[in-house]
């Protein structure tokens, strides 16, 4: 009916929409069949420990990207996620060991979830710099106490971390069992990620984001779905840092760092924030910068380099890299 | 038919032939990683000094060793276990590292050590600091070699009680490590007669140290103890300095301190204070000679842990020398049977637990007017003998040891 009200102008304007949202999906769509198969035999080139970090860091990303890209929170406190999936899994595998690894990955997550409504319920009553300032402040508590507790390990962290065997019967000791089971977590996170932004639940965020007071004004319960982004982007952290601590069998104060907040901040805003790839391509440019620089002669000038990077990005490309090729596409093929 | 057995059969004893001959030194290289922290906080006690004092002892080595040739690898561990973790992984799924040296930040060198045992190599601990590393924490796979908490702690306070300082000041940094060497030095102060006349723990990290130092000059004690690391000793010593501690008739006594702390804090801040170190380049003229070998490439004197980078290697070429075999046990066992006698240490001895043990010295850092050059920082007090600077076997807990 309202189709019929509107003129030829206005008609035309929402076909061009339409198409544009289709051939969108669709490239999106060749993009991922891309990534997986890419991914699915990537561990045959590349050394499967560098790419299982590198997808546990990509989801740590994509997780702090789902809240300050599509719910415009800036958490500065997502380190004590990570530490918190990270040590509450070390530390139930190594003391259980009878449990399998899924359910040690799963009480690291559960923990970070919990752990995130309680940050959640606090800090998502302030916004902007406020909130910033909570949550670190927050994070530094969960910091200190890791380092004073024992079952942590204090400064030396866990180690010796099981990996033990998944589902009881596949041996996650070998490395591309344990690749694929950390890939089809990483595309467990990302697409759940991907749902979560595209349902009507994630158009109320985006607008919570553009301008809460029109939010609240149209009779949306705004903190409510500010907690529910916060615990799921915590939850989704924590099975990032429980994955992470499977994968190289050790936790440590590391994570809890608040470095670790920032370098998620540098991840994400380098990517692209609020894009789906972006905090995956900062990810996988941060991790292997220093990944690779470590080993070489360049060594001493990691810091230097990436804060060059950063610098450089932010000047020229605000949206990000991913942001920046996007708009490219969308100037260049319409 | 009988033809073909017999060529079958040879090319079966050929085959066992070459496997036994890769199994003495694997790939016809000795490969030897070197992790440590090239960037951060530990950069000047290790960093790229150390693997240059590695690159010492290999060429020193004539870059072979019985005809195979000696391979590097390094890597920057940015003080992170699950970059160091990875890294040595990496070396060895990849590269087949026989040896893992440098190592400094306790929390990597734990995360290393435990995929080397898995892997069945070796790893040479220089930098790091932890005693447990060879306690609750040590296995057949590494050998900790410069020096450690409880050597530290236990050698400046037996040595400073024997000068005469019997009242101490603890001032601790409030976590794990902080606390263990608050216990050690507890424990040797009271069983040797002295007192503990008031401590103060600090949070870890701490900028502002005015007040512990207030409490320190408060307390009358003649000793005061700094039993915390980096950062914090930096802070606390030139709080003590700006407050005149020393001045007024106190000792200082620093737990953890390296001639690169003493070095950049300059004499002005740290003199007068009393340290264990287990080697200085100014002791004698082997120690001098290498130092200044060393000083030509890097620029700077080098620190115990690059000394002992260099020691440990060439130790560890000597017994892939010996035996021909780069296999972590067949090399381990040639160690600990061969005492130490280098520019590093006289009769150092490797336990069974992976300690390293070897005299440690007391240094008292000099005063600016003592002082003739950049380096010569320290007056060398006296010299405490191995056994009674590490922990004994009596009280380890190490799983290799029967007690």
């Amino acid at each position: 009916m309202s189709d019929t009200i509107k003129n030829p102008e206005q008609q035309q304007r929402v076909r061009v929409e339409r198409e544009r949202r289709i051939a969108a999906s669709r490239r999106n769509k060749i993009f991922f069949a891309v990534f997986i198969v890419i991914a699915l035999v990537a561990p045959f080139g590349i050394y499967p420990v560098f790419l299982m970090k590198l997808l546990c860091f990509a989801l740590f990303a994509c997780a702090f990207n789902l809240l300050l890209g599509y719910a415009g929170l800036l958490s500065f406190g997502h380190a004590a996620f990570l530490a918190t999936g990270g040590y509450i899994t070390g530390f139930v595998l190594t003391e259980y060991s009878g449990l399998g690894t899924e359910l040690g990955i799963l009480a690291g997550t559960a923990a970070s979830a919990a752990l995130g409504l309680g940050f959640g319920l606090l800090a998502i009553r302030r916004q902007g710099i406020y909130f910033a300032m909570i949550t670190l402040a927050l994070a530094q508590l969960v910091f200190f106490m890791f380092m004073q507790s024992s079952f942590t390990g204090g400064e030396n962290g866990l180690q010796g971390v099981p990996r033990g065997q998944l589902f009881g019967f596949i041996d996650l000791q070998d490395n591309l069992n344990m690749y694929y089971f950390v890939l089809a977590i990483f595309l467990f996170g990302f697409l759940l990620i991907q749902r979560t932004i595209h349902s009507p639940y994630g158009q109320v965020l985006k607008a919570i984001r553009e301008n809460e007071p029109r939010a609240i004004s149209l009779g949306y319960n705004v903190d409510a779905h500010k907690l529910l982004a916060f615990v799921l982007s915590a939850a989704l952290t924590g099975l990032a840092g429980a994955t992470k601590t499977v994968v190289f069998q050790l936790a440590s104060l590391t994570d809890a760092h608040w470095h670790m907040s920032g370098e998620v901040i540098l991840m994400t805003l380098l990517g692209g924030v609020g894009t789906v790839l972006g905090p995956f391509v900062g990810a996988s440019i941060v991790v292997t910068l220093q990944t690779y620089l470590s080993n070489s002669p360049l060594g001493e000038w990691v810091h230097v380099i990436l804060g060059v990077i950063f610098v450089l990005c932010v000047l020229m490309f605000r949206a990000g890299i991913v942001g920046w090729f996007s708009k490219l596409i969308q100037r260049n093929f319409k | 038919m009988k033809g073909l057995r017999k060529a079958i059969g040879l090319i079966v004893a050929a085959g066992l032939l070459s496997s036994t001959a890769q199994a003495a030194i694997s790939d016809d290289e000795i490969r030897i990683g070197y992790l440590a922290d090239m960037s951060g906080t530990y950069r000047d006690l290790s960093g790229p000094g150390g693997l240059e004092a590695l690159k010492m002892a290999v060429e020193d080595f004539g870059g072979q060793v019985n005809g195979k040739k000696i391979v590097l690898f390094n890597a920057d561990d940015l003080n992170k276990p699950d970059v160091g973790a990875n890294t040595v992984r990496q070396w060895i799924d990849e590269k087949n590292v026989d040896v893992v040296t440098g190592l400094v930040a306790t929390s990597v060198v734990m995360a290393v050590n435990k995929i080397v045992e898995q892997e069945n190599k070796l790893a040479l601990i220089s930098g790091s600091a932890s005693s447990a590393l060879t306690n609750e924490f040590c296995s057949p796979n590494h050998i900790h070699w410069v020096y450690d908490t409880y050597a530290l702690s236990n050698g400046t306070a037996h040595a400073v009680l024997q000068e005469g300082g019997k009242d101490w000041f603890i001032l601790a940094a409030d976590y794990a490590f902080g606390h263990a060497l608050e216990a050690d030095l507890t424990k040797v102060i009271e069983a040797e007669g002295g007192k503990v006349v008031g401590k103060v723990r600090h949070p870890f990290p701490s900028n502002d140290f005015s007040s512990y130092i207030l409490q320190a000059q408060g307390s009358g004690a003649e000793v005061v103890a700094l039993a915390n690391a980096g950062a914090d000793m930096v802070n606390a010593l030139q709080t003590a300095s700006q407050f005149g501690l020393s001045q007024s008739g106190q000792k200082l006594a620093g737990m953890v301190v390296f001639l690169n702390d003493v070095h950049s804090m300059g004499l002005e801040v740290t003199q007068g204070l009393m340290l264990t170190t287990g080697w200085y380049w100014d002791m004698n003229d082997e120690t001098r000679e290498w130092a200044q070998r060393y000083h030509k490439r890097v620029g700077r004197m080098p620190t115990m842990a690059q000394a002992g980078v260099y020691s440990s290697t060439i130790h560890y070429l000597n017994a892939v020398k010996a035996t021909d075999s780069d296999d972590s046990q067949v090399v381990r066992s040639k160690m600990i049977e061969t005492p130490i006698n280098d520019m590093f240490a006289k009769n150092g001895k490797i336990r069974e637990d992976g300690r390293m043990v070897h005299d440690m010295y007391l240094a008292q850092v000099k005063t600016p007017a003592e002082s003739k050059s950049e380096w010569d920082l320290y007056n060398i007090l006296r010299t405490i003998p191995g056994e009674q600077a590490y922990r004994s076997l009596a009280d380890s807990q190490c799983k290799l040891i029967k007690n």
